[in-house]
């Protein structure tokens, strides 16, 4: 009843997400493209999909759902991006779903072989959202190009759970499955990286963070939202009036920098 | 105070010089530096690049474009080789239930007409349409999926990119070209990908110089026939294969020039750069290759031609046979188009075949050969050697009508499905005409040219 009633189910509407019942859980699925993404999406869904049109965007937007351990999944497929940062039809999609819609856990999958590159996008996923699972995946082909990744210690340096798989032979799917379950229950606590920026950088944000709070709705991370507005990113000001109800249309979101020590500057 | 009042202007300026995103990212960067650098083991470098090395020679700047027309070229040669025997044995398979039905419709005592509309018209048409079409498409989309699971269309996007850009469009085009192959509304939604309005809608405007499902079984009927000696020898498909593929180049070639004009009038701008990433080579799963180019592509794309193709057949049946005064009505519009087409090296019932064959262009070679039989003498056409005779012998075609007719197929109008896609896509009615109007002067021009040219050097 009272879940709802949450201004997250109203946001995620918008998203063309409506759950079938609420204790049904929204998972993303995120990564570079060429990752074996929709491999593994899948895996995880089987043939129960649908497809449509991210609202407003000439991007196609997949859905599937699925079950685990007694509960229902809905996995919403983002588009396959490098970063979530420049502003291209899908990378904006991308980060909107994750910033505005809150899913309750989001896969980052990256390519075993080429891990480093695919950690890029991992940590701006991270930055987001703290319900993160990270899906290394093609581990069968890194093994065989002789390639070896601990495992343990990326977790531990990301602060999130990690499980490799080789979605083509099906390898991790089940522990992949239990790791979403732990996280969108929050039986499973994540301690992302945090991601510290020049201390000239961080002053800004927090002044800024600061006023923003009251401008966008509950559980949106306005960190995030407050470095994307000082890299003068405006697609982030529109999303913002989309998915948030105490800014009205077409009005630029007043950011008040009184809260700012004089003397500080971007 | 100053400075308070500062912090807003610099914070929303997105002219700004980017250096707060630059720190940003180079943060990110060294993160992921570190976290790889304990995390990860790479490979022992002694061993061989292969990936590397099979790029170094596919993506060269001098063996990358040879490799592709290569493998193109084989492509195309497994198609026209492999095609034509099992099309001959459909052909004459259902040509065979052709003359059972007509004997079905007389012993049941129905009228000719009926017989006529049903059995010449409507399954004369499907059964070209199918056997036509569905062997090089069972041949040829298993081939093009084998390329694009192995991780090759990459490759082509990285060697064409630099056309690309010189013609001011985007490097990703040849990707949209790619899907352009299988059907041309395919490859106007594919233009998804490219970001860039002005960029997308050139992608768009010429993705029908690509020669798609409906269209490839046309050219490679013509080239065996005409430039392949019904491609009985070695010699001959090799000559009709080479024909398709120098097809396929001119395409490409009016591609690109028309994406250069179009650069510098309607749609003037900078090409943008992208990430092009070369995913690693991959070993193809040649089971679900099968099913998916089977069952995704061939049985989708035969399915739409078979629900046009059998009211049109019908339709057509019906212009060839209802008569005003001597004519009937399809002779009376290629009568009318005569002139014209044989500006273009054509003739009028090869214009209105192409005109009547607006629905779907896997339809136009059926159109045309029934509006000959309506005025011909033949009843039936089951084989090469019957289409060669109606041709040649009949209507008096040479190589040059049908390398015109190649061209005009190669180039001219969308199908109608694809006019719809682009309108559904640009949400413009100007940019959906400028889509049919574009192609239909190249396809103009050039076969103009062509005709003129031949007939001054006496080549026909």
């Amino acid at each position: 009843m009272l879940s709802d009633r949450l201004p997250t189910e109203g946001i995620r509407k918008k998203f063309n997400i409506t759950k079938k019942s609420s204790g049904q859980k929204v998972v993303a699925l995120a990564g570079n493209p060429n990752t074996g993404k929709s491999t593994i999406f899948n895996a995880l869904t089987g043939l129960r999909q649908h497809t449509g049109n991210w609202p407003g965007k000439t991007v196609i937007q997949t859905r599937g759902t699925f079950s685990y351990g007694g509960s229902s999944y809905i996995l919403v497929d983002l588009p396959g991006t490098y970063s979530l940062l420049a502003s291209s039809a899908d990378e904006q999609a991308a980060r909107d779903f994750l910033c505005f819609a809150q899913p309750d856990a989001t896969v980052a999958v990256a390519d075993a072989t080429c891990l480093e590159r695919n950690l890029n996008l991992v940590l701006q996923v991270m930055e987001i959202t703290s319900r993160v699972v990270v899906c290394v995946n093609l581990i069968d082909e890194a093994r065989r190009k002789k390639i070896s990744i601990d495992l343990e210690e990326l977790s531990a340096q990301l602060g999130v759970p990690v499980v490799a798989t080789a979605a083509r032979s099906g390898l991790g799917i089940a522990e992949l499955k239990e790791r979403i379950h732990q996280v969108a229950f929050g039986k499973l606590t994540t301690n992302p990286r945090r991601l510290v920026y020049d201390p000239e950088i961080e002053e800004a944000v927090s002044c800024l963070e600061h006023s923003l709070k009251a401008l966008i709705p509950p559980g949106v991370n306005s960190r995030w939202l407050s470095l994307r507005i000082l890299e003068g990113d405006r697609t982030v000001l529109d999303a913002m009036r989309e998915y948030s109800s105490k800014i009205s249309y077409g009005r630029e979101p007043a950011v008040e920098t009184g809260h700012c020590p004089a003397g500080s500057r971007a | 105070m100053k400075q308070d009042t500062a912090l807003p202007d610099r914070v929303l300026d997105p002219a700004g010089d980017g250096i707060i995103r630059d720190r940003v990212v180079r943060t990110i960067y060294s993160h992921a530096e570190y976290i790889a650098a304990r995390t990860v083991k790479p490979a022992d470098t002694r061993r061989v690049d292969w990936d590397g090395k099979i790029d170094d020679i596919l993506t060269s700047r001098w063996l990358g474009f040879p490799v592709m027309m290569a493998l193109l070229g084989a492509v195309i040669w497994l198609t026209v080789a492999g095609a034509n025997v099992p099309s001959e044995l459909i052909a004459s398979a259902l040509f065979r239930v052709q003359d059972w039905l007509a004997g079905l419709f007389v012993r049941a005592g129905l009228p000719s007409w009926a017989e006529g509309f049903f059995v010449h018209g409507v399954y004369r048409t499907l059964a070209w349409v199918v056997s036509v079409m569905l062997p090089p498409m069972a041949i040829f989309f298993p081939l093009f999926t084998l390329l694009e699971d192995l991780g090759y269309l990459p490759r082509v996007a990285f060697n064409l990119d630099n056309f690309f850009k010189r013609a001011g469009a985007h490097g990703k085009q040849s990707l949209t070209m790619s899907m352009g192959f299988g059907c041309n509304a395919a490859g106007v939604i594919a233009c998804r990908i490219i970001e860039s309005p002005r960029e997308r809608i050139i992608a768009i405007l010429t993705n029908v110089f690509v020669p798609c499902n409906g269209r490839f079984p046309t050219l490679i009927t013509l080239s065996s026939v005409f430039m392949g000696g019904m491609a009985a020898t070695a010699y001959g498909v090799a000559a009709a294969a080479a024909a398709v593929a120098g097809m396929v180049l001119a395409g490409l070639w009016v591609t690109l020039v028309t994406s250069r004009v179009l650069s510098k009038t309607l749609l003037r701008g900078m090409p943008s750069s992208f990430t092009l990433e070369l995913p690693p080579y991959r070993k193809p799963q040649v089971g679900r290759i099968l099913v998916r180019s089977i069952m995704d592509r061939t049985v989708f794309v035969l399915g739409r031609a078979v629900t046009v193709a059998a009211p049109a057949g019908g339709i057509v049946w019906l212009l060839a046979n209802i008569r005003v005064g001597e004519m009937s009505v399809i002779g009376l519009l290629a009568g009318t188009l005569e002139p014209f087409g044989r500006a273009l090296g054509l003739d009028g019932h090869i214009l209105t075949a192409f005109i009547l064959g607006l629905p779907a262009n896997e339809i136009v070679l059926p159109i045309l050969i029934m509006s000959y039989l309506s005025t011909g003498s033949m009843a039936s056409l089951d084989s090469l050697e019957a289409l060669r005779v109606l041709l040649v012998e009949d209507h008096g075609w040479t190589w040059i009508t049908a390398l015109c007719t190649m061209l005009f197929s190669l180039l001219h109008f969308p199908c109608a499905t694809t006019l719809l896609t682009i309108r559904q896509e640009t949400k413009s009615l100007k940019w959906t005409l400028t889509a049919a109007l574009i192609p239909l002067a190249a396809a103009c021009l050039v076969c103009f040219t062509v005709a003129q040219a031949a007939r001054a050097l006496g080549l026909c």
